[in-house]
């Protein structure tokens, strides 16, 4: 019954699919996150529990292409010009990290009378933190852009930098290994690795386009996706094939196409290949954590793990502070690089080759590396449980976010008005800093990707940190009516040039503004006439007389607005206004249902018509 | 006594309109001449008719100043007249209020002179292809003057712009010094210089 055999790729497919769609929902449900669901979901189809796969080691070095993706993603995002900003972030913070946490590592090895090679091994394995993991986290959290996100990330591509003279370190100390033979490879190795790079960053720059032009001009959308899998795979194996890493080679071709007109079209294309692989990926590393090793030595393993990520944690965020980090980002930074990353499995496993530790050692190791990168999104939750509560009580009090830029707009409040208003000038390209005081707020709009800073817009010092006196304009849109009145008042003393554009509460208030002299918009008029405008339709009105009729309307109101101006103090002056003024709104309203256009309920064309 | 003159300008585009940008910079420098720009006062198209009777009230001539578009002028413009110039208040029984003042064009064309003529590429003269601008004048009893024309606009260079722009506020000038250009009557005068038709001026 050979031909009933369901090939085992699909039976394989069908238990990660399936595991993943149950196990994901709940974690996200109650709050875990989806990096925990995959790892958990690993955990329990892997052969230490249920046993339905047992080829884990396939899937994880195919599913490392999820991470590989992930990184020309991130390269699109990022211009050339960019790159080279981030230079200092990335040798500087990157390079120390690497060397500091590796040293330690090796010296505390040492210390504890280790063999100085599994020392030195552990310590290159430990100095590598997840990209996958942390730059899934940094996306989840809306952080990719703000500075602990870019320092993360500096240090993450430094480390991939870093593949290589590890790798030639690792055949240097091999035990037999003749140093000359070494040396010799080191250089040949790095010779080619750079003419590669720099064959990559030419052949991106003059030969792509054109390439990705003509695939698109076919107008066949899979043969564009199958363009984007070729271009990725094919860098990808050029690198290995030279020794980089797969991810290095990915995200310089990201970051050739980042001011592409494609841009969009790859990132949509490439998005899901990327999610899957790297739900794929974590499950594996779920899989790879040898229940059978941790039962047997569970305090070694679990006291390795500990001390590895408190150890990192320390480093990165004394690190982070050395490079002026706020405390909440140094935490942040610290916190999503304190896991030992998937390369460290690599490192293990071709040290196993190199035969400079054993087979043990790298079981119980890798063991470690998996349940350190099980550590990561829990601190993340006690993290952000904690933030929040601490944002909470410091509401009232002097502390806000670091602001990124200065930008030229700058919108007060993120609730139903200032939402909507980033999201138009968003739309085209005049990205405003976007300012609210409610953490959940801000919390569930990073959940759509939109980046508002925590802070109190009516405090002095968060609109001069906002950069309010470079500003152009300022747009009030926060609910409290007062306070936005008086932050307007502020502004208008002592930074007389910016332009201020206030959503009135009601009346009052926008006459408030009128004193003031500021664009001020009365936040319900507009729907309510809308609405009205609606009404008339329902009741017989053309589209266009009922929207001729509403815009009449506006015009009285907004004129009345302005007359009643000068007298809004005196409350009967403005009920007799209001109540003259209404009979003039039905007379104009009433001529405008009989005069349309230029009247045809004359006879003047019917000739005779000369003036007198 | 000096005319005052009421610009009333339409340009959907104004931004990107070199021609009419170089023109209504001009225009705003003039003298008596008060510019209006409907675009701009009416983003949303509809018209405070009110508000528009009062400004023509005000003045003695009244200049459009628009691109010509699909042989007429941009809808705006067109709405402006419809709405604007209503019965009762424009034409109609014994209705003399635009009686003696001026309206006249200030148009810009794509094409040359030269495909603006009877038989040519258009088929009609400009003049022509503008009477139903004439008739309306003479139907509000306003005396329908010769307009001011910039025309192949995407061949001109930027200094025949400056010049043009130079000319077009001196004849803006003219208006509110009441040296008008000749009064246009396509009835009488069909062989009015700018209108000749093409057999006239030599082209086959």
């Amino acid at each position: 019954m050979a031909e009933l055999h369901t090939p085992s790729l699909l039976l394989e497919s069908a238990i990660y699919l399936g595991a993943a769609v149950l196990a994901v929902p709940i974690f996200r449900r109650i709050g875990l996150g989806s990096v925990l669901g995959y790892l958990f979901a690993g955990v329990i189809i892997g052969p230490w529990v249920l046993g339905l796969v047992a080829d884990t080691e396939t899937v994880m070095h195919f599913s490392e292409f999820g991470v590989v993706m992930m990184l020309f993603l991130i390269g699109l995002e990022i211009e050339p010009d960019k790159l080279l900003e981030l230079r200092l972030p990335i040798f500087g913070m990157g390079g120390l990290q690497v060397i500091a946490t590796g040293g330690i590592v090796f010296g505390l090895g040492v210390a504890f009378n280790l063999d100085w090679r599994l020392a030195l091994v552990a310590g290159m394995g430990v100095a590598m933190s997840s990209t996958a993991i942390a730059m899934q986290i940094l996306s989840e959290q809306g952080a990719l852009n703000r500075p602990a996100g870019r320092s993360a990330f500096s240090v993450l591509l430094f480390q991939d930098l870093a593949v290589i003279p590890l790798m030639v370190l690792l055949l240097v100390i091999a035990p037999g290994a003749h140093t000359s033979n070494g040396v010799h490879m080191d250089w040949l190795a790095i010779l080619k690795a750079v003419s590669l790079i720099v064959l990559l960053v030419l052949g991106g720059k003059y030969l792509l386009r054109p390439v990705l032009r003509y695939v698109a001009n076919t107008g066949l959308r899979e043969i564009f996706i199958a363009f984007a899998l070729f271009l990725i795979i094919g860098v990808s194996i050029l690198m290995t094939l030279v020794g980089l890493s797969m991810a290095l080679g990915a995200f310089i071709a990201g970051v050739m196409l980042a001011d592409s007109e494609y841009r969009q079209e790859l990132e949509l294309d490439i998005e899901p290949f990327k999610g899957l692989l790297l739900g794929l990926f974590f499950i594996s590393v779920g899989m790879s954590v040898n229940l059978d090793m941790v039962m047997q030595q569970p305090w070694l393993i679990l006291g390795l793990a500990g001390a590895f990520v408190a150890f990192k944690l320390l480093l990165l965020f004394g690190l982070a502070k050395g490079f002026k980090l706020q405390n909440g980002d140094s935490m942040m930074f610290a916190l999503t690089l304190s896991q030992v990353g998937e390369f460290a499995f690599v490192i293990f496993s071709a040290a196993v080759d190199a035969e400079v530790i054993s087979y043990e050692h790298s079981a119980l190791l890798n063991s470690v590396v998996a349940l350190s990168m099980v550590t990561t999104p829990l601190l993340l939750l006690a993290f952000n449980v904690a933030y929040r509560k601490r944002l909470n009580s410091r509401r009232k009090h002097a502390t806000h976010d670091e602001f990124d830029e200065e930008r030229p707009v700058i919108v007060a409040g993120f609730g139903r008005v200032g939402q909507i208003i980033t999201r138009l000038l968003t739309g085209v390209g005049v990205v405003p800093t976007v300012i609210e005081h409610d953490p959940n707020q801000i919390e569930f709009m990073r959940s759509f990707g939109y980046h508002p800073y925590y802070g109190d817009i009516t405090r002095p010092d968060v609109l001069r940190a906002a950069g309010i006196a470079r500003a152009k304009l300022l747009i009030l849109a926060i609910d409290d009516a007062q306070e936005a009145l008086e932050t307007a008042r502020y502004v208008r003393k002592h930074y007389p040039e910016v332009k201020i554009l206030a959503r009135a509460r009601n009346r009052t208030y926008a006459f408030d503004y009128m004193d003031l002299e500021i664009d001020a918009v009365r936040e319900t008029f507009l729907g309510a006439v809308h609405l009205g405008e609606k009404a008339l339709q329902e009741m017989g009105y053309s589209p266009f007389q009922a929207y001729r009729t509403a815009w009449k309307f506006r015009q009285h109101d907004e004129k009345m607005m302005r007359d009643i101006h000068p007298i809004h103090a005196d409350m009967q002056k403005v009920v007799s206004h209001s109540v003259r003024t209404r009979q003039d709104l039905a007379h104009t309203l009433e001529q405008e249902m009989n005069s349309p256009v230029s009247g045809h309920h004359n006879t003047a064309w019917e000739g005779d018509t000369k003036p007198s | 006594m000096a005319n005052k003159v009421l610009l009333v300008f339409a340009h959907p585009a104004f931004e990107s309109s070199r021609i009419n940008r170089a023109l209504l910079k001009a225009a705003t420098a003039c003298e008596g001449v008060h510019v209006h720009d409907l675009y701009a006062h009416y983003p949303e198209q509809m018209i405070e008719i009110k508000h528009e009777q009062a400004l023509v009230d005000q003045h003695d001539i009244v200049v459009f100043q628009h691109p010509m578009f699909w042989y007429s002028c941009p809808a705006l413009l067109k709405n402006w007249l419809d709405s604007v110039l209503s019965y009762g208040w424009a034409y109609g029984d014994n209705v003399g209020k635009l009686q003696g003042k001026s309206w006249v064009h200030a148009i810009s064309t794509g094409g040359s002179d030269s495909v603006y003529q009877r038989r040519g590429y258009n088929q009609f003269s400009l003049a022509e292809l503008l009477r139903p601008f004439e008739q309306s004048a003479r139907l509000c009893a306003m005396q329908y003057l010769q307009p001011f024309l910039t025309q192949s606009v995407d061949t001109l260079s930027d200094e025949r712009l400056q010049e043009q722009a130079q000319e077009y506020a001196a004849w803006l000038q003219k208006l509110v010094n009441d040296e008008l250009p000749p009064e246009v009557d396509s009835l009488q005068s069909e062989q009015a210089e700018y209108l000749a038709p093409q057999i006239e001026k030599g082209i086959a």
